[in-house]
């Protein structure tokens, strides 16, 4: 059982950002990156599946620039086996990306390919689907836990107000959401290990980028908070400001 | 960049400071309320690996340099001190002289039960009346036939209770002086057997029977550290083979000594670790409270305090980091060691308060946890030998060094 894990470095989510003066990039100066969140759930997805089938072997991918080892580093440090880094721009163009992905991916002989549901940076939710498509296989996304068997893949996905369950046939794309797969750290141990362990260089196909930012702009100030009162007395008026003012109730 | 620290160290960083963000600063307050110990914590770090870190791999450790164990205790005490003392003590004062003292059959017996964190150690070495001059030491060893009959008690002892393996001190020879004691390792079951049975961690069966007429006292109410376990030991006509004896007989002071040289280095980075935390939450606070109009840390009055504060650690660091990467080369580490934990636990002091004078009136409420922190930091002047005595240790080694021997 082949699982091929694609993730993308993100700036962390608590990092400060700041966007540069010619306002169509964040500063990357001194920033903080981290693996995406949602990435994250799909690498502990994948080495779960392998832990409990007892063989397999789980492989990350990103495209990105160099700096982007050390988040598959640190997957390598939960326990992937192996990884490969796609040396390309991380570009605001979906597709883009999925091309460079699906070029790589064509070829590996992965039997289930993960995403994270979405990547928190650019939020787009694009990539994990157009891959897909582009190598043909059936996807389903927004999937909380899925289960393997007999060349099939059961998932359940979460819907407005509860859950689905759907299956599809091996090879596929799942793209994954926090659900049963709260990640693990990495243990001293495996730091060490992911040191050893093969991480391949490799330059992209060279697809067009066709879709640029124009512009950032911060969101707006949240205005400070406002202490109505104290006790029970408080409670009407509180009332009154959330339902003329804040309109919640 | 720093010149000590290579890839590795920097991702073993990163991960402990991701772990105690997590799962300890969530906790941290209600467990110093209540002077609570960290079981469950405990279970987490000893799966990571982080109570074995400089253990060699042949008894079940990582290791790794003594630096990569300082990062752990550093990160750890960036976000709570009680976390970052429960593996500092296990490790540099219970494991280490079992693993530098000890013989092939006592390092087979205990050290991988400690370096995977099975149960937790221990170090006896102070008493009531030995304290700074551990050569008072009052607990006697008679011989028996068959080992030693061991009575007295030890005071302040980190683990006394949770613990089940403590390496002590006792007078085996009474008229040679401070050659004239020997260490032992002795067992006891741990106080929390129900926990340790139902988390599968802290008990270890193979280490029954335990060591006869040993056991815990009453549990101190601290000022700080206060979810680290820290009680008396008592040993009340303790049975102890003969095979127990760690190290040669009249070497237990000697080796108990050189034990704290390098637990030095580790208050100085647990040290390091507080006085870090206690930054960043100044650092954020700063930022984020305002009054006239602006965050406070517009005013240059702040951005002094902060800047020195900045400084000072950089400059802590660099010592810490030192010492560490003396010992690791076999040089002469003493004075480096004693002055690291000098300068880094008067720091950590220094800017606790000042974190808590930024953080105004609410620094002094237990809601920001530099109050938490302020309160920790004091130990680190007393622990493992005080400010004073690291201010005789280095100046012992600075008259050596001026009268022409080697520091």
């Amino acid at each position: 059982m082949k699982t091929v894990v694609c993730i993308k470095r993100v700036p962390d989510t608590e990092a400060r950002i700041r966007i540069l003066e010619d306002r169509n990039a964040i500063d990357t100066a001194g920033l903080k990156f981290i693996v995406s969140p949602y990435d994250e759930f799909a690498v502990e997805a994948a080495l779960r599946l392998k832990e409990s089938r007892g063989e397999g072997e789980v492989t990350v991918v990103t495209v990105g620039d160099p700096a982007a080892g050390e988040q598959l580093r640190s997957a390598l440090a939960m326990g992937a086996d192996r990884a490969v880094l796609v040396k390309g721009e991380s570009s605001v163009d979906g597709l883009a990306t999925a091309r460079a992905l699906a070029a790589e991916l064509k070829d590996m002989g992965a039997d289930l390919i993960l995403f994270g549901m979405k990547a928190v940076d650019d939020d787009q939710q694009q990539v994990g689907p157009m891959v897909a498509e582009l190598l043909g296989l059936p996807c389903v996304t927004v999937v909380t836990k899925f289960e393997v068997a007999d060349g099939r893949v059961v998932c359940h996905r979460e819907v407005e107000g509860g859950y689905e369950v759907v299956e599809a046939p091996l090879p596929a794309v799942l793209t994954i959401t926090k659900g049963e797969y709260e990640p693990r750290y990495a243990s001293l141990k495996g730091i060490m290990a992911a040191k050893k362990k093969p991480l391949e260089e490799k330059d992209a196909a060279s697809v067009e980028s066709r879709i640029g930012v124009q512009a950032m702009s911060y969101p707006s100030e949240r205005p400070a908070g406002r202490i109505v009162g104290e006790g029970p007395d408080a409670v009407p008026e509180l009332v009154r400001l959330l339902r003329e003012e804040a309109k919640v109730l | 960049m720093n010149p000590y620290l290579n890839d590795e160290h920097e991702s073993l960083r990163r991960s402990v400071r991701e772990f105690a963000e997590a799962e300890i600063a969530p906790v941290a307050a209600a467990l110093d309320e209540e002077s609570r110990f960290p079981w469950e914590n405990v279970k987490k770090m000893a799966e990571l690996g982080y109570f074995g870190v400089n253990v060699p791999k042949q008894y079940g450790g990582l290791g790794l340099d003594y630096l990569s164990y300082l990062l752990v205790i550093e990160e750890l005490a960036r976000v709570d001190a009680s976390h970052a003392i429960t593996v500092s003590a296990h490790s540099t004062l219970g494991t280490s002289p079992i693993l530098n003292f000890g013989s092939d059959a006592q390092r087979d017996r205990y050290l991988p039960l400690l370096a995977r964190g099975q149960v937790l150690a221990g170090f006896g070495l102070t008493e009531p009346g030995a304290g700074s001059d551990a050569s008072a030491t009052r607990t006697v060893a008679v011989e028996t036939g068959s080992g030693f009959r061991i009575t007295g008690s030890k005071i302040f002892i980190t683990h006394a209770g949770v613990g089940e393996v403590f390496v002590i001190t006792a007078v085996t020879d009474r008229d040679r002086g401070k050659y004239g004691i020997s260490s032992f390792i002795v067992t006891k079951e741990t106080v929390d057997r129900e926990i340790a049975d139902r988390l599968g961690i802290g008990h270890a069966p193979e280490l029954e029977p335990f060591t006869p007429g040993v056991r815990a006292g009453k549990k101190e109410d601290k000022m700080g550290w206060r979810a680290s376990d820290t009680r008396e030991l008592l040993l009340d006509n303790a049975e102890v083979p003969a095979e127990n004896m760690l190290g040669e007989r009249g070497q237990g002071f000697i080796n108990f000594m050189k034990t704290l040289d390098a637990g030095r280095i580790g208050i100085g980075a647990l040290a390091l670790g507080i006085a870090q935390g206690a930054f960043d939450q100044a650092l954020r606070f700063t930022g984020s409270r305002r009054q006239f109009d602006r965050p406070i840390r517009d005013f240059q009055g702040v951005q002094f305090t902060l800047a020195d504060m900045a400084t000072e650690i950089e400059a802590a660091r660099h010592l810490v980091y030192h010492a560490a990467w003396l010992k690791e080369r076999g040089l002469p580490y003493t004075r480096a060691a004693a002055m690291a934990k000098l300068y880094a636990s008067e720091l950590a002091m220094r800017v606790t308060t000042r974190a808590v004078q930024l953080h105004g009136a609410y620094g002094y409420t237990n809601e920001y946890p530099v109050e938490r922190m302020m309160r920790d930091a004091k130990i680190c002047e007393i622990g493992e030998g005080t400010s004073e005595v690291q201010r005789m240790v280095i100046a012992r080694n600075i008259f050596r060094e001026a009268d022409g021997a080697v520091a």
